[in-house]
């Protein structure tokens, strides 16, 4: 007796909670409007733009200045997760400490791992720093799939547009040829730029620089400069007194000028040793955004050659 | 099968055509095959397939070539020359080979993964990328000073929580954290989750931490202190907390624009610490929860919530009472405010929280009358991040007690934290109580030292918001 009355009063309970869930908020039809597409980082952002063009709304989770690592899963982002028709992430396990969460809990069954919105854009770009043979966290914060900062390369940058051309056309294959349009333009404006880039670079070719994090090795490979060192003693791992005295030596015998460092890191160390060794600190940009006047890919390596440029020159 | 496995063959071998076309943007004017897009795009993607096969063959071709020299060379230097093959064809082993990107060609991306495993044959290695995430969490706590209340043991492993977390299928995800003690194993969570379920619903079905309020939800590492607030202990069943085999029903819920409003309804078995107790099958306990949440600017937000929880206590067990009358309801709001500026995230932040708690317990007062206790406690936690690795906090405590609420436990914390790195933590807490002494009937004083050492091995954990 006891027994089907508590059954029947959990049941209630279960309906009526499935009854206010379900009728509370109808899901808003979107099918007929742009697809919605979130992206890790700008720079994934600015690539989906290029491509998508006006035929697609397009969002980032981190900016531009965010240390893309130590992103925070707030609950805002799911409201725009739950959304969305695509996600584009970098992967590698960069986004690591807060993309599942989001993902699991955005209700979103398109863009889960390994559905069709799901979008890993490092399958499509020439990964840097692979690593080998044993890895452990004596190294620091290591990525075990290679360095997750390969979009500083604008071969990269064109690799994985291609990539999101072939899945928006995918998606929406009326419009199919709008994106292939908008990617060949994207891939003739961006080989003009980069040649434009390696010749503004070229009298650099070589030069050593340091820089803050790991977060370079493929825009050095690119533009042909040679990172011999990092303000962090291993990746992830805050700067400390006997690396940076090692670091000092290390940049005096091989004539460093250069310190990059991204806009998230603190610039009391990179300062001090530039102090003592007559170089020249540089905040570059590692992503779209990362100053109000960087709207774009190309602005990106626009503003980061520029400034390096300067700081070569001024450091001579 | 076969098919699967040519297919997906060329999936691959598409991949690193990819990876190896070098767009080579400088210079050469070699139009991709999308390029003349202006023609009908069936002829397009024609002309675009057979470029690719083209690629292909000659890919295959070098590909063999340069597994035949890496073979001969082998005895050379192995470890450079399979690096230089992994590189260039970007298919490493430590990448699953899902990694086939569905873009590339009309494949289904589950698909080429069961192909592939099966292509390599070699299942035993294979396998491996199959395995969850595994993590083990390490907690070394040390106590000196004085407790005469609730003494804890001078040097514990406290605990030892091993996480397995992994993907179960297109639909599901699972997380298992199973935590060894000093007492015991006990699966702390284990639980599967629905993710793609229609209608916006959340289901998680399985043993979790209930959603009720903030500090029951999260496990003993990743809180902000070594102990748990006092109010935990006196009213929200101690350091395991409503911790329970039950279903789990989430949705998002509509809210003014930018507002952030989720409604979490859970059903469990009913047996959680000593607060709730299911003495017949029917005494299933059930726990509500909203959760309102709001960006203040992009680095400051308001994180508000409003718990209730109802079940069955043991107070009429062994009585001449039904014990079936004895039930606790629980209340309890939080609010939370964090501030973390973007562009220094990983050296500044702040977080003040409050946890309110009500609880309403039946039971027989000492003339053995039914009767039932309203008691109310609370915690008040502030922390702030200095630098890159040193975190101070406090906590202020207040507590009446479940059974006697007109016994009022008061208290504070100092807290002071280091990470060597992301994975480890060292943290010392000062703690003082003024605590009810019920064998000698009068309050007494806890002064003690608490220290904690944390460290974590294996997967990269998500970072707790």
């Amino acid at each position: 007796m006891r027994l089907t009355k508590m059954t029947t009063r959990i049941s209630a309970l279960l309906a009526a909670c499935a009854l206010i869930f379900t009728f509370v908020n109808p899901p808003a039809s979107r099918a007929d409007s742009k697809p919605h597409i979130m992206t890790a980082t700008t720079d994934l952002a600015a690539l989906a733009q290029e491509v998508g063009g006006e035929k697609v709304d397009v969002e980032s989770i981190a900016r531009g200045y965010q240390d893309p690592h130590f992103v925070e899963a707030k609950p805002s982002f799911l409201l725009k997760l739950r959304h969305a028709d695509l996600l584009i992430v970098v992967g590698l396990e960069l986004e690591i400490g807060w993309l599942p969460p989001l993902i699991s809990q955005s209700t979103n069954p398109k863009i889960q791992v390994g559905a069709p919105g799901y979008f890993d854009a490092s399958r499509f770009a020439k990964i840097l720093e692979i690593p080998t043979g044993q890895v452990t966290r004596a190294e620091g914060d290591v990525h075990p799939l290679g360095n997750p900062h390969y979009w500083l390369d604008p071969e990269n940058g064109l690799r994985i547009a291609k990539g999101i051309q072939n899945k928006l056309s995918e998606m929406r294959s009326g419009d199919s040829t709008y994106f292939a349009q908008r990617y060949d333009s994207f891939e003739q404006r961006l080989k003009q730029a980069d040649e434009k880039w390696l010749a503004e670079m070229k009298p650099y070719a070589g030069r050593k620089i340091v820089t803050y994090h790991r977060s370079w090795p493929n825009f050095a490979e690119h533009f042909h400069l040679d990172v011999v060192g990092y303000v962090e003693p291993r990746p992830g791992i805050p700067p400390s007194p006997q690396h940076t005295v090692e670091l000092i030596g290390q940049m005096k015998r091989d004539g460093v000028k250069v310190i990059v460092v991204e806009p998230y890191f603190d610039l009391k160390t990179p300062n001090a040793i530039a102090r003592d060794t007559g170089a020249q600190v540089v905040v570059l940009m590692p992503s779209v955004g990362g100053e109000k006047e960087i709207t774009d890919y190309f602005k990106l390596f626009d503003y980061d050659i520029a400034k390096l440029k300067q700081a070569f020159d001024t450091t001579k | 099968m076969k098919r699967f496995s040519a297919v997906s063959l060329v999936v691959l071998f598409s991949v690193s055509a990819y990876a190896q076309e070098k767009p080579s943007i400088s210079g050469k004017q070699d139009v991709s095959p999308a390029g003349a897009a202006t023609i009908a795009p069936e002829e397009v993607r024609i002309r675009a397939l057979e470029e690719q096969v083209r690629t292909l063959a000659e890919e295959v071709a070098l590909l063999r070539g340069e597994l035949k020299t890496i073979r001969d060379t082998k005895s050379a230097d192995p470890a450079t020359g399979s690096r230089l093959l992994l590189a260039s064809t970007r298919m490493e082993p430590g990448v699953l080979p899902s990694s086939t990107p569905s873009t590339v060609a009309p494949v289904p991306a589950p698909e080429p993964q069961i192909a592939q495993t099966q292509t390599y044959g070699g299942a035993t290695s294979n396998a491996k990328l199959l395995n969850p995430d595994i993590s083990l969490i390490g907690d070394f706590i040390g106590t000196a000073g004085r407790n005469t209340i609730s003494p804890s043991r001078s040097l514990e492993l406290h605990e030892s929580e091993v996480g397995l977390q992994a993907i179960i299928d297109p639909y599901a995800r699972a997380d298992a954290f199973i935590s060894f003690g000093e007492e015991g194993v006990n699966v702390e969570e284990g639980y599967i989750t629905f993710t793609s379920l229609p209608a916006g619903l959340l289901l998680k079905v399985g043993k979790m931490r209930a959603e009720f309020g903030k500090v029951n939800t999260i496990h003993n590492h990743a809180l902000p202190f070594i102990d748990r607030p006092l109010v935990t202990n006196n009213l929200v069943g101690g350091e395991d907390g409503i911790d329970d085999a039950g279903i789990s029903l989430s949705r998002f819920l509509p809210a003014p624009k930018n507002w952030f409003l989720q409604g979490t309804a859970q059903v469990f078995r009913g047996d959680s610490s000593d607060v709730f107790t299911a003495n017949r099958r029917q005494d299933a306990s059930v726990v509500g929860h909203l959760r309102l949440y709001r960006d203040l600017g992009e680095s400051t937000n308001l994180d508000l919530g409003a718990s209730y929880a109802r079940g069955h206590n043991n107070a009429g067990v062994a009585t001449t009472f039904d014990p079936a009358n004895f039930l606790t309801n629980l209340y309890s709001a939080d609010a939370t405010l964090r501030w973390k500026p973007l562009r220094r995230a990983i050296y500044h932040s702040f977080l003040l929280r409050n946890e309110f708690f009500w609880s309403a317990r039946d039971q027989l007062s000492p003339l053995n009358v039914f009767q039932t206790q309203h008691a109310f406690g609370l915690y008040s936690d502030a922390e702030y991040r200095v630098n890159r690795r040193w975190t101070v906090g406090g906590r202020f405590d207040r507590s009446g007690r479940a059974t006697n609420a007109s016994l009022t436990d008061t208290g504070f914390s100092g807290i002071l934290t280091y990470w060597p790195s992301e994975f480890s933590q060292i943290r010392g807490q000062y703690r003082y109580g003024h605590l009810w002494d019920v064998p000698n009937d009068r309050f007494t004083n806890a002064n003690e030292f608490l220290f904690q050492f944390l460290f974590v091995m294996g997967a990269h954990g998500a970072h707790p918001f």
